[in-house]
């Protein structure tokens, strides 16, 4: 019984903590962006930036929503591949930005193929903010 | 020879040697792992063999224009899938690599001699007409979770909408 307690409080309490995680490293990566300058962080911003599509010449016509849809609650497709991309809203799925280094990744090779250049902090802030609240 | 001189060389050839092998670069478990994560995430993570050396040494390198996406990756990650994918991969004489030249560095699995002489008999409505399918880089819309292990058995091939391939 008391085992049985202990196991209980341990997994309530690892959840928990792992969910402020989750919280905690998306805020911390938004804070990273405050360092450099950015902030405040708009959802509306992100919510222009997500349906905008490019006007630069190699980049003509592109758009996030190519791959990841209009709706961040739903699942996206590889616009080449068919590859099925995991919903981008927190709500949808929690493991959205608990892990810096593979947002940042993505961040990278994603805005470069969509928008022709990296994206700015703000624009980063923005995203995470907006995907955050949806 | 006297017995302690014996019991000294007994005892030497017999001592452990506790220095950790080395492994050759790109044959860990993680290694494999790494490479399903990372080159997963967009396509089937396609199996090392199905190209040589050169042709992955090609692709890795050109990472931000990777069939016209950008894939780039951190240096460390990048050499680190490049050792693994050249540990494992066709090596001349496998029947992969029929009719592929030395000096030749084939990027497309798919058009391969041994790939087209493989799949020449499929029609169009099956793969590239086929709503399920789209095009032969699925290679598990039809061989299924073997795909990715590298087995793609002929009599294990099941199409979409099709069934069964019987030759």
């Amino acid at each position: 019984m008391k085992l049985l307690i202990h196991a209980l409080l341990g997994t309530t309490l690892s959840l928990l903590l792992l969910s402020q995680q989750t919280l905690a490293d998306a805020n911390s990566q938004l804070d990273g962006y405050r360092q450099q300058g950015a902030g405040p962080f708009s959802a509306e911003a992100s919510e222009r930036l997500w349906s905008s599509t490019s006007s630069n010449q190699e980049q003509s016509g592109r758009s996030c929503t190519q791959c990841h849809g209009k709706d961040p609650a739903q699942p996206g497709k590889h616009i080449k591949t068919g590859k099925v991309i995991e919903p981008m809203a927190v709500r949808s799925n929690p493991q959205r930005f608990s892990d810096a280094k593979f947002s940042e990744k993505w961040f990278l090779r994603n805005c470069k193929w969509t928008l022709g250049r990296e994206c700015s902090a703000q624009e980063k802030g923005d995203v995470i903010t907006w995907l955050n609240q949806y | 020879m006297n017995t302690k001189k014996a019991a000294a060389m007994f005892v030497m050839m017999s001592k452990k040697n506790t220095l950790p092998t080395p492994k050759s670069p790109g044959t860990s478990t993680a290694d494999a792992t790494r490479y399903q994560e990372e080159c997963g995430s967009c396509h089937l993570a396609y199996p090392a063999k199905l190209l040589p050396a050169r042709s992955w040494h090609q692709i890795m390198t050109t990472l931000p224009d990777h069939f016209g996406d950008d894939a780039s990756l951190d240096e460390g990650l990048q050499a680190e899938i490049l050792a693994y994918l050249s540990a494992h991969s066709a090596s001349n004489k496998s029947r992969m690599m029929k009719g592929v030249g030395y000096d030749d560095v084939p990027l497309r699995i798919t058009e391969l001699n041994f790939f087209t002489r493989k799949h020449r008999k499929i029609p169009e409505r099956m793969v590239q007409g086929n709503p399920e399918v789209g095009s032969f880089t699925q290679c598990n819309a039809c061989h299924g979770s073997g795909a990715v292990k590298g087995k793609f058995n002929e009599h294990t091939v099941d199409i979409p909408g099709f069934g069964r391939w019987d030759d």
